[in-house]
């Protein structure tokens, strides 16, 4: 078996002096999706964070298509076709929607017209709101701002950290088609989620980390079938 | 009852004067309110970046007329601005190359760069009075009226003069124009549009790929662009007296938390709110209201609600109301 194309490998760390992270691995394959799953606590985030260089490792890997991107700043794995959509404060609310995803292109120099239209097909809703304060859109509408800026920089990675916390059941379903539809242009897509069932749902692969280490580690569909995940995480 | 002359008196001594005062002081607020956008500090130092333009500006009129060299009718200081910019410019990043990285890289607390900016400012302070002292000057030159009040009562014929000097139209055609570019630039440009992404939400504009320590030259770039418009511009038409930009810091101050800080166009509304409030307050209202008032009624006292001393009582007192009743200012600010 080959290498995933990007994989987080054995994760010691935290923000300070006391380890969040245990020997935690999250991997993910080209054009599939991940999901991170877990209690509350479980450093779900945090290995998110850790993989996009937010936070230092004590010991272990981060690579990249077989490269080793340990050392690198967030902003540098962004040049290097990361994006990262984080949890709360992921748009610019002060700015329009268009100028939102301009931002997100910043690092290219290249005509951003053919990525914009890309963007707003995947989500229309957006063009129609182009020139409005994103901070002026509703919660669900937010995220696809937050989600299409950063594929604006046609990142080969996509990371996100809940993406559907805090919108209606039904902005929820849409959201995870979008990240469905994202994942088959060859976009690999980790993120963590609250909605577990759901997420493990159109989950490749799965991951429950309990205490900053992985407990499980499987196809969604195998993970949504294991009795003790489903009584453990999944409520029954 | 004369209505014409009362309009008259009303633009000569209010309309006017407000008009000039409120955007030097508008100039000012927006440097303050870009700085605290995106440094995220109130730069109490800036009224003395103010008078350090402005003092530049003042030694290049010199040397420029020492060489001959004019600009027509209207003030050679105008030519001196861009080498007064550059050098404030220049004297700004030294400084915060010098002194606020330093806090910035330690992530140190708003309140701490506030009290440094405060040190920065006794030594901007020292550094004019060393250079120019601190005597009064004055370099206005050119052409001193662009309408001449004598000219305006044999045209006329009313019994009210009224002027516009030179110093004044400058002012204001210059702060449109410089007003108008600042907007194109934040609005349109690439490099505009990453200063207000880093403003709204600095995390996000590094995960974009936006480099903080260009933003951050730009912004200090552009706050001492507009410090030495202003100071240059306030100098023009009143003089140049390095204690008065002390003095000035409150009601641009006053200005930028009135509009809302951090918000460019609230500063502008803010410093035109401080400027005419602090003008129609010290105004002696006696000469209009004997033109509208039926001769019976005529008042007998200046109708001066404060004497021009306490004029700064004015930015303080506008500060308190709005700071009580709506924190953010009135185009919705950052709150303090």
């Amino acid at each position: 078996m080959t290498a995933p194309f990007l994989i987080g490998d054995q994760m010691t760390g935290g923000y300070g002096p006391v380890d969040i992270l245990h020997g935690c691995t999250i991997a993910v394959e080209k054009g599939e999706i991940a999901v991170i799953v877990g209690p509350n606590g479980a450093g779900k985030s945090t290995a998110m964070k850790a993989v996009f260089g937010m936070l230092n490792l004590r010991s272990g890997h981060v690579r990249l298509d077989g490269e080793d991107i340990t050392g690198l700043t967030p902003q540098a794995r962004v040049a290097k076709g990361m994006a990262f959509v984080p949890q709360t404060q992921n748009i610019f609310t002060s700015m329009t929607v268009e100028e939102n995803l301009e931002m997100g292109a910043f690092l290219r120099r290249d005509d951003i017209g053919a990525t914009l239209e890309q963007v707003y097909h995947l989500f229309p809703i957006l063009k129609a709101k182009r020139r409005q304060a994103a901070g002026e859109l509703s919660g669900g509408q937010r995220q696809q701002v937050a989600v299409g800026r950063a594929l604006m920089t046609q990142p080969k990675v996509l990371m996100l950290d809940e993406p559907t916390a805090g919108v209606s059941p039904i902005v929820m379903d849409e959201l995870f088609d979008r990240i469905i539809e994202v994942a088959r242009t060859g976009i690999s897509i980790l993120m963590v989620e609250q909605n577990a069932r759901q997420a493990l749902d159109i989950a490749d692969k799965g991951y429950v980390l309990v205490q900053g280490a992985n407990r499980f580690t499987d196809t969604g569909k195998a993970l949504l079938a294991d009795a003790e995940v489903r009584r453990s995480f999944l409520g029954g | 009852m004369d209505v014409l002359n009362a309009l008259v008196a009303f633009l000569n001594f209010v309309f006017i004067p407000g008009l000039a005062y409120g955007a030097q002081i508008a100039l000012g607020a927006l440097g303050v309110t870009l700085i605290y956008g995106i440094l995220r500090f109130s730069n109490f130092a800036h009224g003395d970046t103010m008078a350090f333009g402005a003092m530049v500006t003042i030694l290049l009129t010199w040397w420029f007329k020492s060489m001959g060299l004019g600009f027509g009718p209207l003030p050679t200081a105008l030519l001196a601005l861009p080498f007064a910019i550059a050098a404030t410019a220049a004297l700004v990043l030294v400084t915060d190359r010098v002194v606020y990285r330093f806090y910035r890289r330690r992530k140190a607390a708003p309140t701490i760069v506030v009290i440094v900016s405060l040190g920065v400012m006794f030594v901007m302070n020292g550094i004019v009075r060393l250079i120019i002292g601190v005597d009064e000057q004055n370099f206005a030159d050119g052409e001193r009226f662009l309408l001449n009040p004598q000219a305006f009562k044999a045209a006329t014929e009313l019994a009210e003069p009224l002027a516009i000097r030179t110093t004044q139209a400058v002012t204001v055609v210059t702060a449109v124009a410089v007003v108008g570019l600042l907007f194109w630039f934040l609005q349109k440009t690439r490099t505009g549009k990453s200063m207000r992404a880093f403003s709204d939400n600095e995390d996000l504009a590094l995960l974009s790929g936006i480099n903080p320590d260009r933003v951050v030259a730009i912004t200090w770039i552009i706050a001492a662009g507009l410090a030495t418009i202003a100071g240059a511009l306030y100098g023009l038409d009143k003089s140049f007296k390095p204690f008065t930009y002390f003095q000035l810091l409150l009601p641009i101050f006053a200005a930028a938390i009135v509009g809302g800080l951090g918000n460019p166009l609230g500063a502008i509304a803010g410093g035109f709110v401080i400027a005419f409030s602090e003008v129609m307050v010290t105004n002696a209202w006696k000469k209009i209201a004997t033109y509208l008032l039926p001769e019976s009624m005529a008042p007998d006292t200046l109708l001066q609600l404060l004497s021009t001393d306490y004029k700064f009582a004015v930015s303080f007192t506008i500060l308190i109301i709005v700071l009580l009743f709506m924190p953010t200012g009135l185009f919705k600010g950052k709150s303090l």
